[in-house]
């Protein structure tokens, strides 16, 4: 494939994790549990949004084809959006958005790490910026999995039940295909099968000193990244999409 | 589940330009450091600050208004207390 291309489709797959986390954070707004976790979810929130602008608005300036930034985040078909699993998942309640955002962070603070080396100087820069942005979502996230899974007997047993079933979109992070390897040669792209020991190292020593058991399910489910998602995207899109759908081209 | 409210802070923010740490609000946390995270993202969000205090809101050992009249009125008539009283000599500027 040709390079562009390849680092096109490698941006929406970045910039996709970010938008729909995003998303799904926002959907907290004015209904956190406490005023000041709802400032801190819809910051979290707006950070992600803001490096999926930033990213999709370098995919879209590659001038692979003719969409705009905004176009990319907000009038493509579900199977067209490369997300991760996991970051599509309901908040379902406060325990299951904590273990899905440390899940994710502990991934994507190694991730930006790396990526902020990548050859790519527009990246490099993007990774850059976001690196000190997700440092702070992963002390945020971290420091509520030990409380809430060294807390009360019912938010353990909350945390550990999120814990289990966001567990079967974890190998799913480290996924790789040609493009990636096509940009791992080429020095732009990130290996993921060397960040994975630093995605380990963390989730276990938080883990360990909130108490919260390694699930030991095996069973995994995949496909973000080929378009193939579950039953709860087409809802996210429809609301995320709605003023896009209905009055096109709209700016505010 | 337990309804008990979690402890007041005081949080104190150190602007970029400014040399003390200024009294900025209040809020809710289950400790001092998520006093200081809540303080990261209530307070800080405009870039206000570049260093935070915050401190239990019990800890904090307040006059009380009552006794106004003894603690603050007497310094009101002792005007010799300003330095007022001297005369600038020309050509001393900044003062």
């Amino acid at each position: 494939m040709e390079e562009k291309k390849a680092l096109f489709e490698y941006l929406l797959r970045l910039g996709d994790d970010s938008l729909i986390l995003g998303q799904r954070l926002s959907e907290w707004c004015g209904h956190g549990p406490i005023l000041e976790e709802d400032i801190a979810m819809t910051n979290i929130a707006l950070d992600l949004i803001g490096q999926a602008t930033n990213l999709f608005e370098y995919a879209s300036s590659l001038g692979v084809d003719k969409r705009s930034a905004d176009e990319l985040a907000f009038v493509r078909y579900e199977k067209d959006y490369r997300n991760l699993l996991l970051v599509e998942q309901e908040n379902t309640d406060f325990g299951y958005t904590l273990a899905r955002q440390f899940l994710f962070d502990a991934f994507r603070k190694p991730f930006f790490e790396a990526l902020s080396q990548s050859s790519d100087q527009q990246l490099a820069a993007i990774a850059e910026k976001s690196l000190k942005e997700t440092k702070y979502h992963l002390q945020h996230s971290s420091e509520w999995m030990i409380r809430l899974g060294d807390g009360t007997d019912e938010s353990h047993e909350r945390i550990q039940q999120a814990v289990n079933q966001l567990w079967a979109y974890t190998e799913e992070i480290f996924e790789q295909d040609q493009i990636d390897q096509q940009l791992i040669q080429a020095g732009i792209a990130v290996d993921l099968s060397v960040i994975r020991a630093s995605w380990t190292k963390q989730v276990q020593a938080v883990f360990s000193e909130a108490g919260i058991d390694l699930p030991q399910n095996t069973w995994q489910q995949k496909g973000g990244r080929q378009g193939k998602h579950t039953e709860h995207m087409g809802y996210l899109l429809a609301e995320m999409q709605f003023m896009q759908r209905a009055y096109p081209q709209m700016e505010w | 589940m337990s309804q008990a409210e979690w402890p007041l802070f005081e949080v104190f923010i150190r602007s970029k330009n400014g040399l003390n740490h200024k009294h900025v609000g209040s809020l809710r946390a289950a400790d001092e450091e998520m006093a200081i995270q809540n303080a990261r993202d209530v307070y800080t969000r405009r870039s206000e600050g570049v260093s935070i205090w915050v401190v239990q809101s019990s800890l904090i050992t307040a006059s009380d208004p009552q006794d106004a009249d003894a603690l603050f009125e007497p310094a009101d008539s002792k005007i010799y207390r300003h330095p007022t009283f001297y005369d600038v000599p020309d050509g001393i500027s900044h003062m």
